[in-house]
């Protein structure tokens, strides 16, 4: 069963197969320092390298299909992965600590990426709103924006008004009782990118 | 106050029936601790030291008699009869059952009432000054915006998991009372030279480990652009605040580290995507939720009035309760009455369900059925006829609700500390009690005058300890409870971060040491100078020398 839900332009969300192949390196062939150290490092911090030189020369990169592929990976192996792209077969993942001036930097338009994904490591992890919000509104981007990581069904509603349209659930949870979240609540306060505040969506006088 | 429309209610409703689904799954065990952490916190729930701890929103401090009534109702029903009252104006429950929240908040929503983000890592309740609307010195009354303030964060969805918890004041008046300078972004409401509301942003302000008064960062800023440039600012704190380290995680760090030249810098930017958005607010919108607002229907009443007088020259105990619990207010003949929730020996803050139902009738009788709450952990009465002073005063004594005690020395500011909170490092309410029972006489704190003691169980500084004149911080040394004591902090305008004097003491010991600080006050003070005064006249260095000489010697 397919954990992926995607929102049709409608706002129809339905349950679909993945199409897409997530590019990942190998893990580090050692323990940060400061996990040595003993501390649980959950965030990383804007402007850390996401993946090491040899993480990034070891990754598979499989030759056909559509894949999705980490910036850094994207950055580091760019001439092989370009006709990738031109082929409308490559899609990139953003980190959480990076941002999406750094995305823009890489394509002209960003909307020649077909899709978009934030991986978000762990779900508390508000950044990925703010991330989804700008390549919307800022950035103007148009196509498939995706979160995947530690996606769970009870900020679904929030992914979903800061710009989402498909939502990769955290592969032990059940992605059908997760459709139901994304309507929790019918009028929102507050804007997201794709609407107004309430007082100028409704009448409230 | 704000009423419900359809939209506010079913937005409650349906946040209930959210969570209600959530504490099923993880009753069920569909969802971890983990998982169900965020999600419980910004429901208002805390899993404490003996049983949750629910905390109920009360928005800018307004209360309506019928929601006091109901939360007198829930306190008896799921609790074990009575609630405290917090330094964000909110209502706690020590006792209720993890199984029952979903049931106490519908209750709750039969009111216009939530525990929506009283908690967890998201824009918190916005707060202001308990004399809102009525304050002699107000130049702007916030409230409206407070409200539409409250709104646009209510369930943000950029700001439903920031670094870090985030705290909003407000204030409209001469002088400040909401402490804007120790919050996350202080909003200080006043008129431009056009004569328009403006309003002068702090930054960067917070107590807790990290005692940092906020800096301004923007002088003049248009009041249509408050959710955009507030958006701004929490934009760049989302993306930028600390997520490593909980501890250097809030948004006051990040100020500092940056620098706010820089920090200003970031928010310009974001701001100048933002400003003139459709976040502005519209001046419909502004009169819409402002006539909510509007003043009460007040009688035209003389300035004074002859039995009241007749009552403070032939009652002292009536005339000490006028002295130090009845305030000004800007309609002739009318008055605010601070309720006191701090009779000497008891929890600072507390009520219980009975004494709720007596403050619901007094609202009713001579309140025109509101009240507030204060972040001194005290409930006002904001327009009370000056002919109903002693009626009020008489009924309010019976209740024990009328120590006059407010702005002494025995108005203690105190965290629950390690009696109910998890938290806490050591107990703050007894060591309260404690002093509150040392200065049990009256005369005697009248001649110490206006003094602010505050008292927090940790480091988290929920009690404020930083901004009292005395300061109080339980500390855990090698598994024992101790307390270090700060002089000199202040709020208001001039508003200071308190001295540490000197190595920490017992609990025993505490009453003693306020005891010996109070005596160099008194030693030392000038005509009519007030405690805090007399510590930034002097320094810490005499307190320090008077309180452990004695010690030493003892």
């Amino acid at each position: 069963m397919s954990q992926l839900i995607q929102l049709a332009a409608n706002g129809q969300a339905s349950i679909v197969a993945d199409e897409w192949t997530r590019v990942v390196p190998p893990a580090p062939a050692e323990e940060s320092v400061r996990k040595q150290a003993g501390k649980v490092v959950l965030f990383k911090l804007t402007g850390e390298p996401t993946f090491s030189a040899e993480q990034i020369a070891n990754t598979h990169i499989p030759a056909t299909g559509k894949i999705l592929v980490p910036l850094t990976i994207w950055q580091a192996r760019k001439a092989e992965l370009q006709p990738r792209l031109a082929a409308g077969e490559l899609g990139i993942v953003l980190a959480t600590h990076e941002t999406a001036e750094a995305l823009q930097a890489e394509f002209a338009d960003i909307n020649s990426l077909p899709i978009i994904a934030i991986f978000v490591e762990r779900f508390a992890d508000g950044r990925i709103f703010t991330l989804g919000a700008w390549l919307r509104t800022r950035f103007g981007y148009k196509n498939e924006l995706r979160a995947i990581g530690d996606v769970l069904r009870d900020q679904l509603f929030f992914h979903k008004r800061a710009g989402f349209n498909s939502f990769l659930i955290r592969a032990d949870r059940s992605a059908e009782d997760a459709l139901a979240s994304l309507n929790d609540f019918s009028q929102p306060y507050q804007g997201g990118v794709a609407d107004v505040p309430v007082w100028r969506r409704v009448n409230r006088a | 106050m704000y009423k419900y429309d359809p939209i506010d209610q079913q937005i409650v409703n349906e946040r209930v029936a959210q969570y209600r689904d959530q504490t099923r799954r993880y009753l069920a065990g569909e969802l971890t601790d983990e998982e169900f952490r965020p999600l419980r916190l910004q429901n208002g729930l805390y899993i404490q030291r003996h049983a949750p701890m629910l905390r109920i929103a009360v928005p800018y401090g307004l209360l309506s008699s019928k929601q006091l009534r109901k939360l007198a109702d829930i306190t008896k029903k799921y609790d074990r009869g009575y609630g405290h009252f917090s330094t964000r104006q909110n209502l706690q429950l020590n006792w209720p059952k993890l199984e029952d929240t979903p049931d106490i908040l519908a209750e709750l929503a039969t009111v216009e009432m939530h525990a929506i983000q009283t908690s967890g890592n998201c824009i918190r309740n916005i707060t202001t000054d308990q004399f809102a609307g009525i304050a002699p010195d107000e130049i702007i009354d916030p409230r409206a915006i407070a409200e539409i303030m409250r709104q646009w964060s209510t369930f943000h969805p950029e700001f439903a998991l920031l670094p870090r918890k985030f705290k909003i004041a407000v204030s409209g008046t001469e002088k400040d009372r909401a402490i804007v300078q120790a919050h996350d972004i202080g909003l200080e409401f006043y008129k431009d030279a056009q004569g328009q509301m403006a309003i002068k942003v702090w930054v960067g302000g917070g107590l807790g480990r990290t005692p940092i008064l906020g800096t301004v960062i923007r002088e003049h800023l248009e009041w249509q652009h408050v959710l955009s440039y507030c958006e701004a600012i929490i934009r760049v704190y989302n993306i930028h605040g600390r997520r490593d380290n909980i501890y250097k995680a809030r948004i006051k760090i990040l100020v500092k580290a940056l620098g706010i030249e820089e920090f200003n810098r970031q928010v310009e930017e974001e701001w100048a995507h933002l400003k003139d958005g459709p976040l502005t607010i519209t001046q419909n919108e502004l009169d819409r939720v402002a006539k909510y607002f509007e003043p009460m229907p007040y009688k035209t009443l003389p300035a004074h009035d002859a039995a009241f007088d007749a009552a403070v020259a032939s009652n002292p105990a009536f005339a000490a309760w006028v002295k130090r619990c009845v305030h000004a207010h800007r309609v002739p003949g009318y008055r605010a009455v601070t309720l006191s929730l701090k009779p000497h020996g008891k929890a600072p803050g507390d009520i219980t369900s009975e004494q709720m139902h007596v403050v619901a009738d007094l609202a009713d009788a001579y309140s025109f059925g509101e009240l507030r709450s204060s972040h001194e952990q005290n409930l006002i009465l904001a327009d009370v006829q000056l002919s109903d002073l002693f009626a009020v005063w008489e009924k309010a004594r019976a209740a024990g609700l009328a120590t006059p005690n407010i702005g002494l020395l025995t108005d203690i500011i105190c965290c629950p500390g390690g009696d109910f909170c998890s938290l806490a490092n050591a107990k703050s309410i007894p060591i309260a009690e404690a002093i509150q029972m040392q200065f049990d006489n009256l005369d005697y704190l009248y001649e110490i005058g206006d003094l602010e003691l505050n008292i927090s169980g940790c480091m988290n500084a929920c009690g404020h300890h930083h901004v009292g004149h005395i300061g109080i911080l339980g500390v855990d040394k090698d598994g024992s409870e101790w307390y270090q004591v700060t002089i000199g902090g202040k709020q208001g305008n001039d508003a200071s971060i308190g001295t540490v004097i000197g190595p920490s003491f017992s609990a025993e010991e505490m009453p003693g040491v306020v005891k010996r600080l109070i005596e160099v006050y008194v030693r030392e003070r000038q005509d009519e100078e007030r405690f805090i005064d007399t510590v930034r006249r002097l320094g810490v260095a005499p307190f320090k020398a008077h309180v452990y000489a004695e010690k030493e010697t003892a």
